[in-house]
């Protein structure tokens, strides 16, 4: 990789200059003749039959075009997912709602006011059930979701995966045999990873368009995987894909809740077709939280086996995983993703059991980490409770247990193959920077005075570049959508006969910033300065054929891809303008936005004179096509590993229990860095949300399956007066499953931060008596935690 | 209802329903999508505008109850000298990721440092509460403000160079 100030410097971002003076175009922003507005109609029980559905006092309304219900769209099928495991949500409710907020009805009307009040007077006869909220009653299958199907749909164990429930000895070889040795030590604990609602500032949004004249079918829509939801669009009405144009704009936050098909997609389409006119539905902010998926919501078990030196013997997770009530994209993988990290960075046994449980809720999926955070959270959480136990300072006992940076590549316990890594040489950066030693000295000596200080440490290894062909190809097929891409990365870079450059990614942002990465990326490899670089993405029409932006594969694969196409344009422009220079392609060098022959600048062209040659097929070399682009499909051999280490210090009001975050420091390691700010502002992100999970927010049922959490007033994210200023630092250890060496950081900083907390806020109470306080540690929590433990 | 509102300095006379939203006839009725909705009860922000020089979210009011004010979205934020330093502060210190909150949060910023244009951190803080940023942490919000800041006071900001380590 080059070290130009293009490539690893810092870059000011190409897409602001738009979205600072609002003139970013959202799925809500864009507008078509015609239009008309959709409102659903949503189940106020968790369970329920439903009886009828009387729909005519909404028909009866001026403005009113149609209201549907499951009998209109039950041809359709239900809404497909790419990993198709458990009940998928049917488009409509049929028959029977397993959730609050379950679409029963839709209304189409002639603006979003209207659509509005004719959904209040859409009548819906409900006859109420029981229903199952708990995890452990879910697990025991008393009341079942869906009526004779098992609660439990799969259990994800040890080392085999994807093949269902799988028979592993149990607990894994070894681990039962430590426990009997007379110097062992066991510490075990249950604890909660509580359900979160991703809450993206922008609500989800489509707008669909039908056209009878060509059968086909335009729809925006607030999405992360555009591809996807073309192909599924065409499975469904029966139409190909390549009648389908699905485009994602300006996407505002995804953070896994965009990853996802939704029923509002198909239906809008359905819509659109039926009345002939564009249909759009946005996303109310309450509607938000039952409508779109929810993350997180384990309850596991998390034991260690070691002995009094450190050494971690087995390290074991017995977990009860929230699916919610139907399936949508990747529900049921979302654990398994947690598993592929189960050990994190330490070369230990590992026993692992992860039960997928239905529950009368919203669907789980894929939430900023996705799997990794609560990974990361039950064993990071439960080192800290065994280094307590021992008397051993958190930061050696990892270390104890750490693979080597020589041993690498290893085969982790879980069967996970990591190429690179240098956990220690990153723990010790982290820990110098931050002065440990000073910093338990300062703890200690504010302990002596009364104050609650607390400091807490984690490590993590996250899996993320996904992904490699033959890993996410097995299980993961899209060939129901004729899309057979098992997380390929595609990247075109065309050079104008301008002399400028176009570079079209099958992947787009929500926020990252790929309009700027991508462009250093081809900037450094053509010599075509910034201004004259753009990217275009998130059709689906013109994008190369992508699978879009999550669990932090962009750069390592997409970029890779657009990496290996500037050099293929790069070496057919030697050649062209070797021809104009009467020179080698050999002999080429490129520079100062054109090119020169070696040792003679005056012998030069511009890449315009070039890119003029190349579409003028008469002028070129013979044998040379005309024109000036390529177009790449990259398929890393292995996912990509990046780690760190986060470390804070917070202080405790034992009067209100009240956590005050004084410091925060982070060193990750995402390989090579192509714009260190979009870097630092990702790991920024991250941590907040992590943060927000320690602290701040949960999403809370009822018994009976009310979601009590459903507006920002009773789910509070961070404000600005809740978060500290993070101090970040980075180590470098490259992959080399890409030619970047590029890893990944979109979800990182949530990945180490919620266990870090609260590893601080315990150990700044730990000597009054805790041992552990579920998340979200509120002030009344962690107040009622100290009153406990001094009773 | 007929209403006159002077909305980054054009006037606007408009029959509306009394029920709508001074953020719909906004983004609708005249057109400037740049001031967004978010969660339509007043706590995310990202409808923030100012009215007759208050920060005020757009999705709490009715457009009949702007009737006779200014109001300023971010479309008018800049000027022909060229953006506003709240719009450079966001740009040059990566104050923004995936732009939603962001009109929002540089209204409110702005209002911020028409009434204060020296704050310390914790009154930056303070000062945006009423906006939630997704994306950034607030991290680099808080150093886009500051560097608003010390420009309007004829001081050398910084920008994102001056505080990424490597």
């Amino acid at each position: 990789m080059s070290t130009t100030s293009v490539m690893g410097g810092i870059v000011r971002r190409k897409e602001d200059p738009s979205l600072i003076q609002g003139k970013g175009r959202y799925v809500d922003d864009i507008k078509r003749p015609g239009e008309l507005a959709v409102a659903f109609v949503r189940s106020p029980f968790a369970a329920a039959t439903v009886n009828s559905i009387d729909a005519s006092g909404a028909l009866a309304l001026d403005g009113v075009h149609a209201v549907y219900t499951i009998d209109d769209v039950r041809h359709l099928g239900v809404t497909p997912a790419q990993v198709a495991v458990g009940t998928l949500r049917p488009l409509l409710a049929d028959g029977a709602v397993k959730h609050v907020g379950e679409a029963v009805a839709m209304v189409v009307a002639d603006d979003r006011y209207i659509a509005q009040d004719a959904a209040d007077l859409v009548f819906v006869d409900y006859e109420p059930l029981d229903a199952v909220v708990d995890l452990k009653e879910a697990m025991a299958d008393s009341i079942q979701v869906h009526e004779g199907t098992p609660n439990l749909l799969l259990t994800w164990a040890g080392n085999a995966w994807w093949e269902g429930v799988v028979e592993l000895p149990d607990p894994a070889p070894g681990i039962q045999e430590a426990k009997e040795r007379d110097d062992a030590v066991v510490v075990s604990l249950e604890m909660v990873n509580q359900r979160l609602i991703p809450t993206a500032i922008e609500p989800r949004a489509v707008l669909a368009d039908w056209n009878d004249g060509y059968g086909s079918v335009e729809l925006w829509t607030t999405s992360q995987i555009p591809h996807a939801v073309a192909g599924a669009i065409g499975a469904t009405f029966g139409i190909p894909s390549n009648k389908v144009r699905v485009v994602a704009p300006e996407v505002g936050g995804g953070f896994g809740l965009k990853l996802n098909l939704y029923p509002d997609e198909f239906l809008c389409c359905f819509a659109s077709k039926e009345l002939g006119r564009p249909v759009r539905w946005t996303e109310t902010r309450r509607e938000a939280a039952v409508s779109s998926i929810q993350g997180r919501g384990w309850i596991g078990t998390a034991t260690i086996t070691g002995t009094r030196d450190g050494k971690i013997l087995g390290y074991e997770l017995d977990a009860i995983c929230d699916m919610g009530a139907y399936s949508q994209n990747f529900t049921v993988a979302i654990p398994l993703l947690g598993l592929f990290v189960a050990p994190g960075q330490y070369d230990i046994p590992t026993s692992y059991a992860l039960h997928c449980v239905v529950t009368n809720t919203p669907t789980t999926d894929a939430y900023r980490g996705a799997g990794r955070p609560e990974a990361a959270f039950y064993l990071e959480r439960i080192i800290d409770v065994f280094a307590r136990e021992i008397g051993m300072d958190p930061a050696d006992v990892r270390k104890a247990n750490y693979w080597k940076k020589e041993q690498f590549p290893v085969t982790t316990a879980v069967g996970m193959t990591m190429d690179s890594g240098d956990y220690e040489t990153n723990l010790d950066a982290l820990l110098a920077r931050v002065g440990y030693e000073e910093l338990k000295a300062k703890r200690d000596a504010a302990r002596a005075e009364g104050r609650l200080l607390g400091i807490g440490l984690s490590t993590y290894v996250e899996v993320c570049g996904f992904g490699p062909s033959a890993l996410t190809g097995l299980g993961f097929s899209w060939a129901g959508y004729g899309l057979p891409t098992a997380f390929n990365g595609s990247g075109v870079v065309r050079v104008q006969p301008d002399g400028t450059c176009t570079v079209t990614i099958g992947t787009g942002p929500s926020g990252q910033g790929h309009q700027t990465t991508w462009a250093q990326i081809v900037s450094d490899g053509l010599g075509i300065p910034m201004d004259d670089i753009e990217v275009q993405h998130g059709d689906s029409n013109d994008s190369p054929m992508g699978v879009g932006t999550f669990g932090s594969r962009s750069i390592a694969v997409d970029g890779s891809a657009t990496f290996e196409a500037t050099k293929r344009v790069k070496e057919k422009a030697a050649v062209i303008a070797g021809h104009l220079l009467e020179a080698a392609p050999q002999d080429v060098q490129f520079a100062d936005g054109g090119a020169h022959v070696a040792g003679s600048p005056d012998r030069s062209v511009t890449w315009a004179q070039i890119a003029e040659s190349a579409y003028q097929p008469h002028t070129l070399p013979e044998g040379v096509e005309g024109g000036l682009e390529s177009s790449v499909v990259f398929s890393p051999p292995n996912a990509t590993w990046p780690f760190g280490s986060h470390l804070a210090l917070v202080e405790v009001d034992p009067d209100t229990g009240d956590v005050d975050i004084l410091e925060y420091w982070a060193t990750d390691d995402c390989g090579n860095v192509i714009n260190p700010m979009i870097v630092d502002g990702q790991v920024h992100g991250g941590i907040a949300q992590g943060i927000a999970q320690a602290l701040f927010e949960e999403a809370i049922y009822d018994e009976t399956g009310n979601l009590l959490t459903s507006s920002l007033a009773d789910y509070p994210l961070p404000a600005a007066e809740s978060l500290p200023m993070f101090s970040l630092d980075r180590t470098v250890t490259p992959t080399d499953v890409n030619p970047l060496g590029v890893k990944g950081i979109g979800e990182a900083g949530t990945i180490g931060s919620a266990q870090t907390i609260v590893n601080a806020v315990v150990d700044a109470v730990s000597h009054l008596g805790v041992k552990h306080i579920d998340m979200p540690l509120r002030p009344k929590r962690v107040w009622q935690a100290i009153q406990d433990a001094r009773n | 209802m007929e209403v006159s509102i002077s909305v980054n300095g054009t006037n606007h006379s408009s029959d509306v329903e009394p029920r709508t939203l001074l953020v719909h006839y906004l983004r609708e009725d005249l057109g400037l999508t740049g001031t967004h909705v978010g969660c339509e009860t007043g706590y995310c922000g990202a409808c923030t505008v100012i009215v007759d020089g208050r920060a005020v979210k757009s999705c709490t009011m009715f457009a009949v109850q702007a009737d006779g004010a200014e109001v300023r979205t971010v479309e008018g934020a800049a000027n022909d000298a060229g953006l506003h330093p709240v719009q450079e502060g966001f740009w040059e210190c990566h104050g923004l990721q995936c732009g939603y909150c962001t009109p929002g949060m540089i209204m409110s910023s702005i209002a911020l440092l028409e009434e204060n244009d020296n704050p310390s951190e914790d009154e930056i803080r303070h000062g945006i509460e009423g906006n939630l940023c997704r994306c950034t942490g607030y991290h680099n919000i808080v150093r886009s403000v500051q560097y608003a800041s010390a420009k309007l006071r004829g001081e050398e900001p910084q920008g994102a160079s001056a505080e990424v380590t490597t």
